[in-house]
């Protein structure tokens, strides 16, 4: 393997890792702040990606009809509560707001020549659409069963996991897309050509650390966030709602996982089914981290990535074997290092 | 009151009717419309929308089931179809281990099977079992003689190979590289990848350090773009092959400029408008194309419907001489269509022409490929 080759691998390795890190990072704090392993997270990648290319192809993604009907069903769910709490107020205007909402991507989507619109109006539009699908998903799904065990919520993320993508199938259909790029341009680092596209990912998903690091450091919800993550009891008493913190978290973790997948769109062939092995692989990099520390996921999955890389060099057949064995040595090392704790309250 | 009754007395004495001519022929379907094979089995069923439901005078009956690409789930839809619904004949799956799963159960209720995949395993070696197995598709082995003959006459020393890590790459692999080797083209490098990898650079740079002339894609769909993209971005300058698999219009339009210039041997049907005129099946095929596009819409007629299409064909061929010598619902019927699928002769589909004999249950020839190259986004059919 010459010097040559092992600069490309790395930086394919670094690109590729780079989106698995935004995903451990998403799946980090879903668990932490609502203990759900968030098996969908995935599938925000390839509805994001999807969506983006839908609309540069001139379609109405499909998106939108699943938003309006989960829009529809959380007002359904929100209306029976407030009917039981006696409060109606407040629901008025969230009704009010989902409805103005829902009209203007309406108008858009029908009235607007949106597939010949520059990139940077396409993808707001996109995120518009994949984003609420998050805490949506959140309120249905995970919110009435807040308080039930990991293995419960888990069975619930496979569920939803499988609904998501039969849905993306019918949506998106069963043959990939690819967005435009944002850029053909091709650099010269020292002795390395890399694509700008390639460049693009890497410096997107460092920004978007640093927003995250900047929001939980410094905005009200962001500590809101850690609190809940931290003690959830204690969250609870000091008045941060569960319902809040929990459709935030799912919230940014629909906003990571389609903003990875428009930034591979690019670069890459997306599937209605692709979310699933890339969100696994940010998995790995989670578990490297042992589902609590940010820094560490995001090194583990820099390491899925670079490994995938030269495991697609030297042994292309059994690739997956090699990035997913990963996971043996790390719990391996876990267990012995940190003692067992019985985590179900 | 009396109108009701009329419609029972109606309905009894056609129902009597229905059971003393066995009036209904009934088909029993399992393709692939989810899961992996989604591409190939959406076009199939859209295909099987539109095959004949009258054969000489007899009503047909296509009962659809989807198996989502599982070979446990397509055996499942096969025993419901053959115990519950009784038919006399079964069609798909698109996946190769899906459609060697269905064997068992075709031979052990005696029902004539023509599977929509193309893996050679579903009828060679003929056995007892495979006596009531046909299929459609080419054999990967025909293709991968064409495209190792292509490569042969170009000129071509060393080629390369990249394909799926499943039964799709393992089939190209093993009958392109016996192509290869009776024609002294050596394989330099041997690499895999998976349908949803979002990267093949790791294996596209081992490829180009072999320096190879040519290189085949074994790979279906529009999952077969990313390697040959990758090549041409890596500045790789030899011929790209891709094999049949890709042949629908998908593969156009997520490939653009990345797939310009690539080769791949098909079926006919895919540049129908392109064949000579006394091309044996420009008439079917043109056929299949029209059908397919008044229901579907113009520019998507695929490789892959062709091949339900031309399973409907041989029904066609096959089902008036069964008549003629039992009932369908019946044993004999099945017996009858079995034997008479295993004998039709010279029949024209869009896919080439279908000379079933008793070893062979493909029966299709030299004149069921053609080669055709990309360019300008279109398929151009090369001589």
């Amino acid at each position: 393997m010459s010097i040559d080759i092992a600069l490309l691998l790395g930086q394919d390795g670094v690109v590729n890792g780079a989106i698995y890190a935004l995903l451990a990072l998403a799946l980090v704090l879903v668990f932490s702040v609502t203990r759900v392993i968030f098996i969908p997270q995935g599938e925000f990648v390839a509805y994001g990606g999807l969506t983006l290319a839908a609309l540069q192809e001139g379609r109405g993604p499909g998106t939108f009809w699943l938003l309006c009907a989960v829009r529809v069903a959380v007002a359904l769910a929100d209306g029976i509560a407030a009917l039981r709490a006696g409060s109606g107020r407040s629901l008025r205007w969230a009704l009010a707001g989902d409805l103005g909402y829902l009209t203007l991507l309406a108008a858009v989507l029908y009235l607007a020549p949106f597939a010949s619109w520059p990139a940077w109006v396409q993808i707001p539009l996109a995120l518009a659409l994949v984003v609420p699908l998050g805490p949506a998903v959140y309120r249905l799904a995970y919110q009435p069963l807040a308080g039930a065990s990991i293995l419960v919520l888990l069975i619930v993320s496979v569920a939803v996991h499988v609904a998501l993508v039969s849905l993306g199938l019918l949506f998106f259909g069963a043959e990939g897309s690819q967005t435009r790029a944002f850029s053909d341009a091709r650099l010269e680092l020292g002795r390395v050509e890399v694509g700008a596209q390639a460049l693009c990912v890497v410096l997107f998903s460092v920004a978007l650390m640093a927003a995250l690091h900047a929001f939980f450091e410094r905005t009200s919800y962001g500590k809101a966030l850690r609190a809940s993550a931290m003690n959830r009891v204690g969250a609870r008493l000091v008045g941060i709602p569960v319902g809040l913190s929990g459709r935030l978290s799912f919230a940014l973790a629909a906003l990571i996982g389609a903003l990875s997948g428009i930034l591979i769109a690019p670069i890459t062939t997306l599937y209605y089914d692709t979310g699933f092995l890339m969100g696994l692989k940010g998995f790995v990099g989670a578990i490297i981290g042992g589902l609590a520390s940010y820094p560490v996921a995001v090194g583990g999955a820099l390491l899925v990535g670079l490994i995938e890389a030269l495991a697609s060099f030297w042994a292309s057949a059994y690739k997956e074997v090699i990035v997913f064995a990963l996971v043996v040595p790390v719990l391996v090392w876990r267990s012995l290092r940190t003692h067992h704790l019985e985590d179900d309250e | 009151m009396t109108r009701t009754r009329r419609a029972i007395a109606a309905l009894a004495v056609a129902l009597l009717a229905g059971a003393a001519r066995g009036a209904e022929v009934n088909v029993g379907v399992t393709v692939s419309a989810t899961g992996p094979a989604a591409s190939i089995g959406i076009p199939s069923r859209k295909a099987i929308a539109l095959l004949p439901t009258t054969i000489d005078g007899v009503k047909v009956n296509y009962i659809v089931l989807d198996d989502a690409t599982d070979s446990t789930t397509a055996v499942k839809n096969v025993r419901k179809l053959t115990s519950e619904n009784e038919v006399d004949a079964l069609l798909g799956s698109n996946s190769t281990p899906a459609s060697l799963a269905m064997v068992d159960v075709a031979a052990e209720t005696e029902t004539p099977l023509i599977s929509l995949a193309a893996g050679s395993r579903i009828i060679e070696p003929m056995d007892e079992k495979r006596r009531w197995v046909f299929k459609t598709p080419q054999n990967d082995q025909l293709m991968a003689t064409a495209i190792a003959q292509h490569m042969v006459d170009r000129g071509v020393k060393k080629a390369a190979f990249i394909g799926f890590a499943d039964a799709y790459g393992d089939g190209w692999l093993t009958a392109f590289s016996k192509a290869a080797e009776r024609r002294n083209l050596k394989i330099v490098a041997r690499e895999r990848y998976n349908r949803l990898d979002t990267s093949v650079t790791g294996q596209v740079l081992k490829i180009l350090s072999a320096k190879p002339d040519a290189v085949l894609v074994g790979a279906s769909g529009t999952p077969a773009v990313l390697p040959q993209k990758t090549l041409v971005e890596r500045g790789y300058k030899g011929a790209v092959y891709q094999t049949h698999g890709v042949a629908n219009p998908d593969f156009l339009r997520v490939g653009g400029k990345g797939v310009e210039g690539a080769f791949l041997p098909t079926g006919p049907v895919v540049v129908a408008n392109q064949l000579p005129d006394d091309h044996p099946s420009k008439k079917a095929a043109l056929e299949f194309v029209r059908r397919y596009e008044v229901a579907n819409g113009p520019g998507t007629a695929s490789s892959f419907g062709a091949h339900a299409w031309d399973a409907g064909l041989l029904l066609k061929a096959a089902v008036p001489v069964a008549l003629e010598q039992a009932r369908p619902g019946t044993r004999q019927f099945r017996i009858a269509l079995r034997r008479a699928l295993e004998h039709v002769h010279d029949l024209r589909g869009a896919h080439g022409v279908f000379n079933m004999t008793s070893t062979d249950h493909g029966g299709l020839d030299l004149r069921a490929r053609v080669m055709v190259q990309i360019r300008n986004g279109t398929w151009q059919l090369i001589p």
